[in-house]
């Protein structure tokens, strides 16, 4: 079906309202066009295109509540997926955690849409590919790549008078370019809201240099190294940190942020002084919806870390409400702040070190210090007076991110960082580290 | 992986787990009633009649409809009961020697016919960019065949309340047990997948797959420490029968340090050895780094296998389809032409199958309507083979498909996936004890944990659930802090010793990613109790500010 309009949405959320018997109602509606086009071996695999709108709806009767969801909308549908809902409500056992719905919110638009999105066509989709693989195939070089686009909208609306409707677009990118002979490897991640700004073709000349200067990898020492890490590299493991950044885990005694003898450690400097993160969701970069969709609250501009210090946790409605806290929204996106070098410029200013593109296969290894194992990736390189001297061969790492932050030497600019698995949408610096902990040699490139 | 609709609940210490969920929720008593067959056949019909109208050589159709239950606990309360389903038809067809797919939700014979056009549309779009046309390995139409897995107690059936007071009575057993948290799930799948192809085959199956796991948490507040220790429970392809564990269902572990399942899972009496456990853990000692033998439960070891060797040996990997995110693969085709690459050590056997009841991977046939088989995938040691779909087998010069091919919903398009891989049990009479007792310097490992792997598959490390020193031929206390980091190839020329068949069981993984957007699978991995030697194993203890 076509994708609602706002007074459309509002239309359907009023009339499943109206349905319910129930003590409450929750409503959520969600519309998106989704587009790709996957290729390798220098040609295309997959190319699909998947329209849906989805219809939640969640009622309470007392502590116990239910929620059923459908993808049909006339009349009868709407009744169904009420009474639906209903039914599971009164078969669940009582929540003793329940919290009733939130009163109304104030929800100040943030810029998740850009009208460009019109562009994703499977034209626009089938030239991403094109000119990759071109541009690959001109240097002898294998590329296998994925473009993802998604256009749509989100709408929340409960029982208290809630209501929020906004547009959503963005687009993603990566591609692996590898020499033929399997010696070389090099790999690029553009995320964009507008595709004005995205240029696949240079994009993709980042992975092909890669794959071209990491052939003849030599082998160094496993052990502790300073390294530039680029926003994607470091990425993923900041991901893990900031999922974990819950209070209730931490007031319970079972995370790195609980403090011996009890309670949490909410304002102690566990980070270099140059770290600060917050999350908002009006940031430029990174905007993201001015809501969080299961608490339906209002989203806040957020410190997390202020100059090294823990300046926030993650408290959700029953924590706060039992601890006597305020409640935070679940954060949509993660900013970090840096300055304003350049990769490179920071490459430039180190005598000793290790250029890494991308990390892999990330794995918690002790959540009680956070350690965490993966590996390099598709253009490894030795720094050596400012300049690459030659590639290396992949590592293996186990460190924990607290101790990554804590040994910063320089942050550069940040970057939108779109990997779709994520819980967030980052802004990440390139940063350079002291002591980063490389335990073993990889033969994979 | 991409970001579908998750299902958000509490796992282990440290974080939440993100749960795919496909579908809408729906009411529990509406996922019995399954969709006619004959409905179905005049779907395909029309869809494969449209095909062959536009041109297409080849057309197949998949009528699915996904039901999943999950049931999701802390503590004492029941925190989310979840009922979804999926329904809709994907339309595969080759046109001008290239693919095009086209999924649609709408089960009307104009919709299905339509789908099919577009499909041959964007074929036709494809071919243009296609360097080969596909060349799909022959198969025999079947007709119109059923196949179900096999089950004696349907989970659809039980009482959501019987089901969710299981849970809470593990998590009160763990509790009494010593856990001061614990978390417990209940995954239900029933998959009634409808598959017609201008092969002649119309094959309806029905599917079915559950899970169990479960997170003890140990605090002690005095320290600030705190360590967990999950179920080692396996997901199985079977019905609710599964937790009527008697006591043929349970082995005893070397030296007797917990009690493991097969065929069966008493989920409270493990829910209890896990209170127990991750208390102990809080002051086992710390491991020594260096070399050890290692002696690998099967409830850890199919993970490693997993990652090592199921992977390793996918034909699309190792021919480059996944370089982008998944990896490639060290297992190529040039060391398997010599006919000599030792992957593993003399007594290393590897077989695939799509057959072992119980399996997470048995199924009738394939998402392109191949009969289920077993094949050997290493052979005393020499990679002798791979994983393959019709439109791969010819490249390993394979006259049939390995019947490989999947895909985890009507709406996406199947592609390679992995059969059961399982290691062979020793052909030597030997027991756990037994394979104990040779061990000079060793740690004995147990369950699921920490695993990462590079991505051509060559260097690894895992972790596990329970640890424990094996010094002299005997097993004398419990360590904490360990994992073991290898290189495939040397790790499996390492291994020196397996039990025998009345040790050897399934483990299995519930929710395997692979592609791009990324399908979830399942699979089982079997082996029994197998001694490698001189593996490097790190401490993973660290302080931080």
């Amino acid at each position: 079906m076509k994708l609602l309009d706002k007074d459309g949405a509002q239309r359907i959320a009023a009339k499943v309202m109206a349905l319910t018997k129930a003590d409450e109602c929750r409503v959520a509606i969600s519309g998106s066009r989704k587009g790709n086009v996957r290729y390798a071996r220098n040609s295309v695999s997959t190319a699909g295109l998947v329209e849906d709108t989805q219809l939640s709806v969640s009622v309470a009767f007392g502590k116990r509540q239910g929620t059923a969801q459908i993808n049909e909308f006339d009349d009868k549908s709407l009744e169904k997926a009420v009474r639906r809902a209903e039914e599971v409500a009164r078969l669940a056992p009582e929540n003793p955690e329940f919290m009733p719905a939130i009163g109304k919110q104030d929800f100040k638009p943030s810029g998740t849409f850009n009208a460009n999105a019109n562009a994703f066509t499977p034209e626009y989709r089938a030239e991403v590919a094109f000119q990759s693989i071109d541009a690959a195939r001109k240097k002898g070089l294998v590329a296998a790549g994925y473009f993802s686009d998604s256009t749509g909208f989100e709408c929340i609306a409960n029982s208290n008078g809630v209501f929020g409707y906004q547009e959503l677009a963005s687009l993603n990118f990566t591609v692996t370019t590898r020499t033929e002979d399997g010696r070389g490897s090099g790999w690029v991640n553009r995320a964009a809201y507008d595709p004005n700004g995205f240029d696949a073709r240079a994009a993709s000349d980042i992975a092909i240099e890669k794959a071209l200067r990491s052939v003849e990898a030599k082998a160094l020492e496993p052990g502790r190294y300073t390294v530039v890490l680029e926003p994607s590299a470091s990425s993923d493991m900041l991901n893990f940190m900031f999922g974990a950044f819950d209070a209730r885990q931490a007031d319970e005694g079972r995370s790195f942020l609980s403090k011996k003898g009890g309670g949490n450690r909410l304002g102690d400097r566990l980070f270099d002084e140059k770290v600060n993160v917050w999350a908002d969701p009006w940031d430029a970069g990174a905007p993201v919806l001015p809501w969080d969709a299961q608490s339906m609250m209002a989203r806040q501009r957020t410190d997390l870390i202020k100059n090294g210090q823990v300046a926030s946790l993650d408290y959700d409605r029953y924590w706060a409400q039992k601890t006597g806290k305020p409640a935070s929204a679940d954060h949509g996106n993660i900013i970090m702040g840096g300055g304003s070098k350049s990769t490179e410029q920071l490459v430039a200013e180190t005598k000793k070190g290790i250029l890494v593109t991308r990390t892999w296969y990330i794995r918690m290894v002790d959540p009680q210090s956070l350690l965490l194992t993966g590996l390099t990736r598709d253009g490894t390189f030795y720094i050596e007076n400012g300049k690459i001297k030659h590639p290396i061969k992949n590592f293996r790492f186990n460190e924990s991110p607290v101790v990554m932050l804590n040994n910063i030497d320089e942050l550069g600019k940040p970057m939108l960082i779109g990997d779709a698995s994520s819980r967030f949408r980052m802004m990440i610096p390139a940063m350079r580290v002291r002591d980063f902990n490389f335990t073993s040699l990889s033969d994979a490139v | 992986m991409e970001r579908r609709t998750f299902l958000k609940v509490s796992a282990a210490a440290g974080g939440t787990m993100l749960v795919p969920v496909f579908g809408h929720a729906i009411a529990a008593e509406e996922l019995l009633s399954p969709v006619a067959v004959a409905f179905k056949k005049s779907l395909a019909d029309a869809a494969m009649n449209a095909a062959t109208k536009a041109g297409a050589s080849y057309c197949d159709v998949r009528i699915g409809r996904y039901l999943n239950q999950f049931i999701t606990t802390r503590d004492t309360n029941v925190e989310n009961i979840v009922n979804t389903e999926s329904s809709g038809v994907g339309v595969r067809v080759i046109a001008g020697g290239a693919y095009g797919f086209v999924a649609t939700n709408v089960m009307t014979p104009d919709s299905v016919a339509e789908a099919a056009r577009q499909a041959v549309a964007i074929a036709r779009a494809n071919a243009r960019l296609q360097g080969e046309p596909v060349q799909l390995a022959p198969v025999q139409g079947v007709g119109e065949v059923a196949w179900a897995t096999p089950f004696t107690k349907d989970w659809r059936t039980v009482p959501v309340k019987d089901k969710a007071e299981m849970l809470i009575a593990a998590n009160k057993a763990g509790m009494a047990a010593g856990a001061t948290f614990m978390t417990s799930m209940l995954f239900q799948v029933n998959q009634q997948k409808y598959f017609a192809s201008t092969d002649g085959s119309y094959i309806d199956q029905d599917i079915h797959r559950l899970w169990s796991p479960f997170t003890a948490t140990a605090v002690d507040k005095a320290s600030g420490k705190f360590r967990t220790r999950d179920g080692l429970s396996s997901p199985a392809g079977m019905g609710y029968e599964f937790f009527d564990a008697k006591p043929q269902h349970k082995i005893r572990a070397a030296g007797g340090v917990t009690t493991l399942y097969r065929g069966a899972y008493d989920i409270v009496e493990d829910a209890r050895a896990a209170g127990r456990q991750a208390r102990e853990k809080l002051t086992a000692k710390s491991v020594e780094p260096g070399k050890y033998d290692l002696v690998l439960s099967p409830e850890h070891l199919f993970l490693t296998i997993h990652e090592s060797v199921g992977h390793a040996t996918e034909l699309d990997r190792v021919l480059g389809y996944e370089a982008n995110y998944a990896g490639t693969s060290f297992a190529t085709l040039d060391k398997w032409q010599t006919k000599k690459f030792k992957y593993g050590s003399d007594i290393v056997n590897f077989v695939a199958d799509r057959t072992t009841p119980g399996s997470l991977g048995a199924v009738g046939y394939d998402d392109e309507g191949v009969a289920g088989k077993r094949w050997d995938i290493i052979k005393d040691g020499v990679l002798v083979n791979y994983q393959a779909t019709r439109d791969q087998a010819h490249i390993i010069g394979e006259k049939a498909s390995h019947g490989c091919s999947f895909a985890d919903s009507w709406s996406s398009v199947q592609f390679q996936r992995m059969p059961n891989v399982s290691l062979a049990a020793g052909t030597k009479p030997l027991t756990p004890d037994e394979l104990v007792k040779d061990v000079k310097k060793g740690i004995y490992i147990l369950g699921r944990g920490s695993y990462s792997i590079d991505q051509q598959r060559y260097n690894f490390q895992f972790g596990g659930q329970l640890y424990y020193e094996i010094k002299d031929g005997k097993i004398t206390q419990p360590l904490g802090d360990v994992a073991y980091q290898a290189n495939t190839q040397e790790f499996w020329n390492a291994c020196s010793a397996m039990c025998d068949e009345r040790d050897w069981r399934m483990g299995g993984s519930f929710f395997d990613g692979k592609g791009q957007p990324s399908q979830i699978s399942a699979v089982s991995h079997g082996s029994s109790t197998t001694r490698f030697n001189g593996i490097n194993v790190i401490n993973t203890a660290r302080k931080i500010a």
